[in-house]
């Protein structure tokens, strides 16, 4: 049942996502540029996905179990940390050099060609080097 | 004001998926986080981490799998990518790398942060987005 649930989730976001046209990298670029020819269709893509979700962080927030029964679990970290901040960076740099981030990319997979397998492999890539620079920090 | 509507439409739609997740399966839909934490699972096993790993895969499954259902209904909206090879391998590896250290992307600090009203994921959606702007004012001003 829960991947099931899960499965429609995906589904109804990456749908969400190519409806948005956050699966456009012109589009999304179009956005970023904010200097220049700045296309603010973008911002109502945040604004829509923001109405839903704060109704149902405030519902997650007065209970610890979904209806299914499985525990909420909510992210803990309160730290503004480097690590946040120049990872950020770092992600921001990437997003306006492509107007790829993860979920859209993902969702270009099957119907977008060789150029966001390009940006998928890379981006596991760049994971992979992450988890290979933790381990060797613990 | 048209033009608005489909982003506003599919903006709400990200957001009763993420809604979904959270309210069922009790979990955050941050698509850097689930994909990395697979990722990292396959660096390092967990002994009982079997039940963490199928939901991150259906996820994934339902994101790829979402054009091609809307393909059957509709044509899918054209895209157009202006990166080559070079740009698409730095710009992938950028994301991969600090998605992971920031612990969250578009997704999660930004869709799902911003609605929980965190403070830290308020920080990383200001950050990434600035660096986007300003990478764009570079790139375009410099071309």
């Amino acid at each position: 049942m829960s991947l099931l649930t899960s499965l429609l989730a995906g589904l109804i976001f990456g749908l969400g996502l190519v409806i948005s046209g956050m699966t456009n990298p012109a589009k999304v670029l179009g956005f970023l540029d904010l200097f220049g020819q700045w296309d603010p269709a973008l911002a109502f893509v945040m604004a829509g996905a923001l109405m839903v979700g704060s109704v149902a962080f405030r519902i997650a927030g007065k209970r610890t179990r979904t209806i299914l029964g499985a525990p909420i679990s909510l992210p803990t970290a309160r730290n503004i940390d480097r690590r946040l901040v120049v990872g950020s960076l770092a992600f921001g740099i990437g997003w306006g050099l492509a107007g790829y981030c993860p979920g859209p990319v993902i969702t270009s997979l099957a119907t977008g060609g060789g150029k966001p397998w390009i940006f998928f492999v890379a981006m596991l890539a760049g994971m992979a080097m992450f988890e290979i620079a933790e381990r060797r920090n613990t | 004001m048209s033009a608005y509507y489909a982003p506003l439409i599919g903006g709400i739609m990200i957001g009763l998926g993420a809604a979904m997740l959270l309210l069922l399966n009790g979990r955050i839909a941050g698509i850097s986080g689930i994909l990395g934490g697979l990722l990292g699972k396959a660096f390092i096993r967990q002994p009982g981490s079997r039940g963490d790993t199928a939901w991150r895969i259906a996820f994934l499954v339902g994101l790829v799998a979402a054009p091609l259902l809307y393909k059957m209904f509709t044509a899918l909206p054209t895209v157009q990518v202006d990166a080559g090879a070079g740009t698409l391998v730095v710009a992938g590896l950028l994301v991969g790398l600090g998605t992971r250290y920031a612990s969250g992307c578009t997704s999660g600090h930004g869709v799902c942060g911003l609605s929980r009203l965190s403070p830290r994921s308020l920080m990383a959606t200001v950050t990434f987005m600035a660096a986007g702007f300003a990478t764009v004012a570079v790139v375009r001003g410099l071309l």
